[in-house]
């Protein structure tokens, strides 16, 4: 059904990146600005998810060039699911920059960056053609690339060239990768590229491309082999940047494998079982990194890989109750591991430390904000009835039912070494006896900001928190959406005749 | 002309690659360009090539009535090169930020943020 509003989102990005443009210096109205656009564009998303929940997939063709010749953008459940728990996620680290983010750094246009980056994300999850995709991840990145160097830091840039160079050459290899699918098939519309694909011959060309889009957006999404940037350089901008970052940049990879792996490529064993053994490795080798180290963000950093794991198993089985459980974990993961960073942030910002060896007594002096901050924490472990729980099961028992253990058993270790680590950081940042530490002379402490910074800073993590604590307990509604999304993804002929028509042969 | 545009192609992302894999911060920039121009030959090389038949129709015809020169892989590489430009001009400005406060082009040194725990 034609709906040209589901472009909304982007375009509202849009526009707020551009007005907070023409507030360059008034970093004041920046903030009320920026925080007015973000809460507009969850009560957008939550208006298009209703509309996609009750009349199905919406489309739109731009310029109205009958899809597979134009640029289509779909609306279909995962996208707008998606749209909305990242517009959510955006409006909690909008707020969190209020509070946290240095003025100098304001003034040379965070929010405005920030505005384009979340619009790249909202156009990724709502498009229908895969080298507009590639578009907007390259808005994305260079967005990403200037909030990661704003402020120019010496460790800030260094982690910037890391993540810089790795991310161009994963575009230069989507880029392969799209070259080859027009090759192919000659066009570029997911839809019509799914009906095309399966009538070329030359198999092993198809999973050469397959392979080339799974190098791509796994160097993006930080899986097994080619995850090392993630912790060289997520922990050096500021918090809210991390916050972002963690939550949302990563998933944007897996989104597109979701996208490309059920349309496109897919069914096909030899991608199964190599995707399946690069799950079972990022899970582990994110856990045990982050075990080995000291630093919260960096363990964060590690847990994100370690989780982006767990989103895999779903990819690698694909069945619908594998998949019922990774758009459940994603659903979750983004709003927790934004969540997560805003804590690391947080306090950062009491203690001018992160590391956990030096802080301690967090508890004692803070027992509120301590109790608010357990609720991150534990519900990344997935202690029932919180929110990671319940993706678990389903991984465990769609991994069971394929009869591929060794996804059931890193699965299972995977979360219990996520439990030791969120236990000794829980352990020896809040419980142990903590000791004075030196003031650093530059920088403003927690308890030195007014009481509107304190709020601002401690409101986003409620807003999260509260988010969280609702997709644990009222786990029944996400579980209902995850599941058609997943029954969505095995069998995509809705989306496919939804885009192209009535052009279906 | 299809074999000297694969030799190229095939030059451009040799010559990338090795200079991704080199020490300096300067060379890997270069491999990405390098590369980048490799991958925007490619797909032209892959929409297929077909010479003197511009996809423009005749006053007096409606549709085409032979083959044209697909228009759409020029379309891709042109919104590539711009993007790529951007996306390159950004991380030249970056090395050179770097060298002015790291004072190194050594990648190997760069390794600070790795290392401590």
């Amino acid at each position: 059904m034609n709906n040209p509003y589901i472009v909304l989102p982007i375009i509202l990005q849009l526009v707020a990146a551009v007005v907070l443009m023409f507030f360059w210096t008034k970093t004041k109205a920046q903030k009320v600005l920026s925080i007015i656009f973000s809460v507009a564009a969850v009560l957008v998303a939550a208006y298009l998810l209703v509309e996609v929940w009750h009349s199905g997939i919406l489309i739109t063709q731009s310029g109205n060039w009958k899809a597979p010749f134009g640029i289509t953008f779909v609306a279909d459940l995962l996208g707008v699911t998606l749209v909305l728990v990242s517009s959510i996620a955006a409006l909690g680290v909008s707020i969190f920059s209020a509070g946290s983010m240095r003025e100098e750094r304001l003034k040379f246009g965070y929010y405005p960056v920030f505005h384009f980056l979340v619009m790249g994300l909202q156009g990724a999850f709502l498009t229908g053609d895969i080298f507009n995709l590639y578009v907007w991840f390259e808005v994305i990145i260079i967005s990403s690339f200037v909030l990661m160097t704003l402020g120019g830091k010496k460790a800030q840039l260094e982690g910037a060239i890391k993540y810089v160079s790795l991310n161009l050459l994963a575009s230069s290899l989507f880029l392969i990768g799209i070259g080859f699918l027009y090759g192919l098939t000659g066009t570029l519309n997911m839809a019509d590229l799914s009906i095309k694909i399966k009538e070329i011959q030359n198999i092993g060309l198809v999973n050469v491309t397959g392979g080339l889009f799974l190098v791509a957006f796994g160097i993006k999404s930080a899986i097994f082999p080619m995850y090392f940037w993630l912790p060289a350089s997520y922990h050096t901008p500021p918090p809210a940047v991390t916050a972002i970052f963690g939550g949302l940049l990563t998933k944007v990879g897996v989104y597109a494998m979701l996208r490309t792996f059920s349309l496109i490529f897919g069914g096909d064993e030899f991608m199964t079982v190599t995707i399946s053994i690069i799950a079972a490795l990022t899970i582990l080798g994110g856990a045990f990194g982050a075990m080995s180290h000291r630093h919260m963000s960096k363990i964060f950093g590690y847990l994100i890989i370690s989780h982006i794991g767990f989103m895999m198993v779903g990819i690698s089985i694909f069945t619908e109750i594998a998949l019922l459980g990774t758009i459940f974990y994603l659903i979750h993961d983004i709003i927790v591991k934004t969540n997560l960073f805003m804590v690391s942030g947080l306090v950062l910002k009491i203690n001018g430390t992160q590391d956990i060896k030096d802080l301690g007594g967090l508890y004692k002096s803070y027992p509120l904000l301590s109790l608010l901050m357990a609720i991150p924490l534990f519900s990344l472990v997935g202690i029932p009835p919180l929110s990671g729980f319940w993706a678990k099961i389903f991984f465990v028992e769609g991994a069971l039912e394929a009869g591929d253990y060794l996804l059931v058993i890193s699965v299972i270790l995977g979360s219990f070494l996520t439990l030791w680590i969120i236990g000794k950081v829980w352990t020896e940042v809040f419980w142990k006896k903590g000791e004075n530490l030196p003031k650093q002379a530059n920088g403003v402490y927690f308890d030195e900001l007014p009481p509107i910074g304190k709020w601002s800073m401690v409101f986003p993590m409620l807003l999260l928190s509260f988010v969280s604590l609702y997709i644990g307990l009222g786990a029944k509604h996400v579980i209902s959406l995850s599941q058609k999304i997943a029954t969505e993804l095995v069998d995509p002929s809705s989306y496919i005749q939804v885009v192209l028509q009535n052009q279906v042969p | 002309m299809e074999l000297l545009l694969i030799l190229i192609i095939g030059l451009l992302h040799a010559g990338g690659l090795y200079m991704l894999l080199r020490r300096s911060m300067f060379k890997m920039i270069i491999g990405l360009i390098l590369l980048g121009n490799g991958v925007n030959l490619l797909i032209f090389l892959l929409g297929r090539l077909t010479k003197g038949h511009p996809p423009v129709i005749d006053g007096n015809a409606k549709i085409f009535s032979e083959i044209y020169a697909d228009p759409l892989p020029q379309a891709l590489i042109l919104t590539a090169i711009v993007i790529g430009f951007g996306l390159q001009s950004f991380a030249i400005i970056l090395i050179k930020r770097v060298y002015q406060v790291l004072g190194t082009d050594d990648l190997d040194e760069l390794n600070s943020t790795d290392e401590e725990i």
